[in-house]
């Protein structure tokens, strides 16, 4: 049981290689079922693992037995594993989605997606800056592969604006590592915070320019204001269930910020600490409010789910920038709701789009859908979960963000934007509702009966809603030990580097 | 040799700047592999740099640091890939939209060159 922290990396990689190979390669039942199979069974895993850290608190696993801070560790506390458990449930969904026919339009969907997860479930798992770069560079890889899948003029157009913009922000990741590591020596994230608390004067404006940089790429993932400008154009153009995947890839860099500034340059960082939060919160609330003007000026249904996103990023990095144990377990809620429910929504696009003809899923008067009753249900409690409206989990998660915010300027700032943008997302999903399925032209349907494993994957991603609320005790009591931990710095980092005294240091 | 090093990576970052601000893919590709060769000289240089410095310990006096050279062997690596991925696709959008801007599309001065010819 000792190894099972590695599963969610190495399952996906196995699986992988697996279906690349001759006996399943050849066989599109079998490709989708191994896939399947693999995804069902590492929820399961994760699952347990979660039980296990519960259980134990906070694993480490010293990746070849080099220990800490001079090997690779993987490290599973409350946070990084509910965001695993996220994104495996998320997978299945999608997985299920894309084997309905989806996957069939390119090649190698679901090795591309296998090894998306290891890239996603490593960078979640990693305890090393380095670490979490050569993750980042194996989810992107794939990711290129996957946002092309399929083919069509616009992916192609979004694929090379992406691609541009990722390996920028490779970049500047390694220009951060390089002076990161050259003045504090270390890569190792808990040996950092250690280092950061015990810098020497002269080196300080070194290392908070390293810093900064690092938050730029970390931006640039998550879609922060500047930064965002790629994000509508990817998301929409990419095959639903990638889109419905690339739901958890800005939440990455939301969660790689929320590690970095509060474990690195938390509390503890002295003149450093909190030095993020001066541009994160600026940018997160404009996030919102362009996510929100977005949502109401998208031509298209996956535009305005594609702006929703935006919405969500701007309120987690908002989240984030308050630097609060409250904040961030009110971040964690969240994610998990927000992550699954834009993802369902992009599904939900695709569905509708494929039984209107022509119009698609424009904002036009086009054909009737074929199954008005199922998928107006399915959108409306997606509209519901995803506006804040109770009884769904939006609700409950945008209650505990405003109850987060407890100085007197931040609540000002976040409440009326959170409750504004919550508004102006009623009013766009309202109006892409009524023309989706109510101006319609004759009496035709444009397409048939949407395939019972699609119909399947979006219930399956939007059940969450509903449990998400009713399980909402214990789920928020869940959310607030993962906080808790992770500003317990002082036992993650005798639990990490132990055996180690710290070190002065490098000269 | 420091001041020599740090000139070079301040040129060669600039240059990759300046061509990844260019209208044309190519000129992309070619920024972006420049702006990755200055970032590994770059973090070779985290390490100090060192003459005759082995990266074994005991062998010589001066070591130097082995660790920015495992990093740096793991970016070329990681650069070369992805630089090979983006010449593909840059050849796959000339090929699909029918000219090599990064927008996919001529900008207007040279759409009205194009129609008066």
């Amino acid at each position: 049981m000792w190894h099972l922290i590695t599963a969610p990396v190495l399952l996906p990689f196995l699986t992988a290689l697996l279906i690349m190979l001759p006996p399943v390669h050849y066989s599109p039942m079998r490709r989708r079922w191994l896939s399947m199979i693999s995804s069902a069974i590492q929820l399961v895993l994760v699952v347990i693992l979660l039980l296990q850290v519960q259980q134990q608190g906070l694993i480490h696993y010293a990746v070849g037995n080099w220990q800490a801070p001079f090997g690779i560790i993987l490290v599973a506390d409350t946070l990084s594993v509910v965001m695993v458990c996220l994104t495996s449930f998320l997978a299945l969904g999608a997985i299920c989605y894309g084997s309905a026919g989806e996957d069939e339009k390119g090649s190698f969907f679901h090795p591309l997606f296998q090894f998306l997860l290891m890239g996603i479930n490593g960078a979640f798992l990693t305890g090393d800056l380095f670490n979490l770069f050569v993750f980042f560079e194996v989810l992107l890889i794939a990711s290129y592969g996957l946002l092309i899948h399929a083919g069509g003029k616009n992916k192609t157009k979004a694929a090379v604006h992406y691609v541009v913009l990722n390996l920028t922000g490779s970049a500047i990741f390694l220009f951060s590592l390089a002076v990161l590591y050259g003045t504090l020596g270390t890569l190792n994230i808990t040996d950092m915070a250690v280092k950061v608390a015990a810098l020497p004067a002269e080196d300080l404006m070194l290392v908070k320019a390293g810093g900064l940089m690092l938050m730029i790429v970390f931006a640039l993932k998550a879609a922060v204001l500047p930064l965002q400008f790629w994000l509508p154009a990817t998301y929409s153009s990419a095959s639903a269930p990638v889109a419905a995947l690339f739901a958890v890839m800005t939440k990455i860099g939301v969660y790689a910020l929320l590690r970095v500034y509060s474990t690195i340059f938390g509390e503890n960082a002295g003149p450093l600490a909190g030095m993020a939060s001066d541009w994160l919160l600026p940018a997160g609330l404009a996030t919102i409010a362009l996510g929100a003007v977005g949502a109401l000026a998208s031509p298209d249904f996956r535009k305005l789910v594609a702006n929703l996103v935006l919405v969500s990023v701007g309120t987690l990095v908002s989240l984030v920038a308050l630097q609060t144990e409250l904040s961030a377990a009110a971040a964690l809620y969240y994610t998990v709701h927000s992550t699954l429910v834009t993802a369902a929504l992009f599904l939900v696009a695709d569905l509708i789009a494929n039984q209107r003809g022509k119009a698609g899923d424009r904002l036009v008067s086009g054909r009737r859908v074929s199954q008005p009753i199922l998928l107006g249900f399915i959108f409306m409690v997606g509209a519901l979960t995803v506006a804040g409206l109770p009884p769904f989990s939006g609700f409950v998660g945008k209650l505990m963000i405003l109850q987060s915010a407890v100085e007197p300027v931040s609540r000002i700032l976040l409440w009326s934007l959170i409750l504004l943008s919550s508004l102006m997302v009623i009013v766009a999903l309202s109006r892409a509702g009524s023309t989706l399925f109510w101006r319609v032209s004759g009496t035709e349907s444009g397409g048939g009966k949407a395939p019972p494993l699609q119909v399947f994957a979006v219930i399956w991603l939007l059940l969450a809603s509903p449990l998400l609320t009713v399980f909402a005790g214990p789920l928020t009591t869940l959310s607030q030990q993962a906080a808790a931990q992770l500003y317990d710095t002082t036992t993650s980092r005798n639990s990490i580097l132990g055996q180690y005294p710290v070190q002065e240091s490098k000269p | 040799m420091e001041t020599l090093f740090a000139c070079c990576i301040g040129f060669l970052t600039a240059c990759g700047v300046f061509l990844m601000l260019r209208g044309r893919t190519f000129p992309v590709v070619l920024g972006l592999t420049m702006l990755s060769y200055a970032v590994n000289l770059f973090l070779f240089s985290s390490g100090r740099l060192t003459l005759r410095g082995a990266a074994v310990l005991g062998t010589t006096e001066q070591y130097a640091d082995p660790l920015p050279q495992a990093l740096v062997l793991t970016a070329i690596v990681i650069g070369f890939a992805m630089t090979a991925f983006l010449v593909i696709l840059a050849i796959r959008a000339r090929a699909d939209l029918g000219n090599d801007h990064v927008d996919g599309k001529l900008p207007e001065s040279e759409l009205s060159k194009k129609e008066s010819r």
